[in-house]
């Protein structure tokens, strides 16, 4: 394997919103999980997350959302350091969050996992009718328990459940676990549509094609440490340095 | 006198039981099925009612029903707003670890009861009815001249009693209505379901957390204000409802409410029933051997889910 030089990142566009990780250190108890691990995520740009399984990814978002303390760092929503909010405070601050496994509130009717997520943010009527209208099948599915709904249809209100909050930055982990390429595509496209608006978006995803063709940026961890961020232009052009983070 | 009017007695006394227990058990469940701890102290919440009630009706005087329906209203209030401050000073700080809110709320049972006595005293102490109408029912007998209504001596009931029936089921469907058509009512149930997924989504967990305390520890304080102008004030008496709730709480569903309802009126009814041709005792023995009979054929209750 021939050694690729390791393109550099975009500079970052000062004055645009963004999410910042600032070198955090955070885990479960006493295990620490991430270490040092700095990113940054631009508005309009999607930075794609990429790690082998218990990197620590799903634990950057859930240290993120301030589900899990900090030891140390900062975490940063245009510039306003949200680390020190109540968990409750974040999604408030407009980080909209779909978990891995979707996470959605089972008993609960598909408007009442929705009105959850307008609730937060205390968007109003037309955000309801933008988010359905990006996921039709939601409407028909209406006054249905989340628990009955097919996967995919999980998938879809889990990604609605978090446009609902209008958002400023998504989380998205492993949005297309387990389904069926249309839905893939589908769900791609929301992802794509939200990037034009103007959404900072992290992306967590196991599967590198699917990450390659939307990704902006791609950044990797290993062993809860952040590693190389790159281009995903190059990363296109040559997948050897993909296959040295998360090859099998 | 026939069997059938000392059936009629004995359900009625049972409906009361089951009304009352009904109140406290859902309290007691909503705490359980929102928060996932249990809470040992919510006996104490109800005598604390029954104690503040006495004390609310003598200071006021003046005819009973002024005095009693002040205690109503304040002494549920009185009562949430101690167990709110319970909730912030103690569990709170405990994070809702299930094992360590056991201990603190035995210990917060204890300093509950020792104040009462302290303060209140040993004995038990009446509440008068705000009214109390005696009630006469009839009973059909086949005499000379076919059926006739007859009012057998000793059958009947008051005015008072078949209130706090009505008060029992009209505050249930309000909790029920609460539960699932307010806004607080569906955040309530979506802390229930995922609690870290609430807080991601904005919802003040701990807040939501003090005021299902408040409010179950409310639900204790108002069946005891119902119960105590039939059954006086004491300070040990918060023992039976405690023992009662639970096992009604685990025979319905740990977290269900209908199957907390369905549960107390089976259980209040039978305990009356039992209670009056048989023993006290024998009610309180089946009922424990009910729940050990549910707990091996269907350990999630009988109205709760599968599997969580
Ligand atoms: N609740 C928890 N308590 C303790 N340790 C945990 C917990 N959740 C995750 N971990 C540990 O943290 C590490 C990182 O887990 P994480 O879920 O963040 O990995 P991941 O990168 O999302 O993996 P995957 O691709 O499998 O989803 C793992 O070693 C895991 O065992
Ligand atoms: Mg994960």
């Amino acid at each position: 394997m021939k050694s690729t030089p390791i393109a550099r990142c975009r500079p970052p566009i000062w004055g645009g919103m963004m999410l910042e990780l600032k070198a955090i250190n955070a885990g479960y108890g006493r295990a620490q999980v991430l270490r040092d691990l700095s990113l940054r995520v631009q508005s309009g740009e999607i930075l794609c997350l990429l790690g082998r399984n218990g990197a620590g990814k799903t634990t950057t978002m859930q240290a993120i959302m301030g589900l899990i303390p900090l030891m140390s760092g900062a975490v940063l929503l245009d510039g306003e350091d949200i680390s020190q909010l109540p968990a409750h405070e974040v999604p408030r601050r407009g980080i909209g969050y779909i978990p891995q496994g979707r996470r959605l509130f089972n008993g609960l009717t598909v408007a009442e996992n929705l009105e959850i997520g307008l609730m937060a943010r205390k968007s109003g009527h037309d955000t309801l009718e933008e988010v359905l209208d990006l996921f039709p099948r939601l409407r028909e599915r209406y006054r249905q328990r989340a628990q009955t709904l097919s996967g995919g249809e999980q998938q879809m209100l889990a990604t609605a459940r978090a446009l609902c909050l209008r958002p400023k930055a998504l989380l998205l982990d492993e949005p297309t676990e387990g389904l069926q390429p249309s839905m893939i595509e589908a769900i791609r496209q929301v992802i794509v549509k939200m990037r034009q608006t103007g959404v900072a978006i992290l992306l967590v995803e196991q599967r590198v094609d699917a990450v390659l063709s939307v990704a902006d940026r791609v950044a990797f961890m290993e062993n809860g440490r952040g590693e190389a961020v790159m281009d995903a232009e190059n990363l296109r052009r040559d997948h050897s340095i993909v296959e040295r983070y998360v090859g099998v | 006198m026939e069997l059938g009017p000392y059936l009629i007695l004995a359900s009625l006394e049972g409906a009361i039981t089951a009304a009352v227990l009904a109140l406290t058990a859902v309290g007691l469940s909503l705490v359980f099925g929102v928060m996932r701890v249990v809470n040992i102290a919510h006996g104490e919440f109800f005598m604390l009612g029954a104690v503040i009630a006495w004390w609310i009706t003598g200071m006021i005087g003046g005819p009973p029903a002024v005095g009693f329906g002040v205690a109503l209203i304040v002494a549920p209030l009185m009562v949430g707003a101690i167990a709110v401050l319970a909730d912030m000073t103690i569990l709170k700080r405990l994070d809702y670890d299930p094992e360590r809110t056991i201990v603190a709320t035995i210990g917060l049972l204890y300093i509950i009861q020792q104040l009462t006595l302290m303060s209140y005293g040993p004995d038990a102490h009446p509440v008068t009815a705000p009214f109390n109408t005696r009630l006469a029912i009839p009973w059909v007998a086949h005499g000379e001249g076919g059926w006739t209504l007859i009012w057998p001596w000793g059958l009947g009931t008051t005015s008072y009693k078949l209130a706090v029936i009505g008060a029992a089921v009209v505050v249930l469907l309000g909790v029920w209505l609460m539960m699932a058509r307010t806004k607080i009512g569906l955040l309530m149930r979506a802390t229930q379901q995922d609690r870290d997924m609430a807080l991601a989504f904005g919802i003040p967990v701990e807040r939501i957390y003090a005021l299902v305390f408040g409010m179950g520890a409310a639900l204790a304080a108002l069946a005891a204000v119902l119960i105590v102008p039939i059954q006086q004030a004491h300070y040990l008496m918060g023992g039976d409802p405690l023992l009662l709730s639970f096992i009604v709480v685990i025979i319905g569903g740990l977290g269900s409410l209908p199957g907390t309802v369905v549960a107390a009126v089976l259980i209040g009814l039978s305990d009356g029933i039992i209670s009056v041709f048989f023993s006290p005792t024998l009610a309180k023995i089946l009922a424990t051997l009910l729940v050990a009979l549910v707990l091996i054929f269907r350990p999630q209750g009988l109205f709760g889910a599968r599997g969580r």
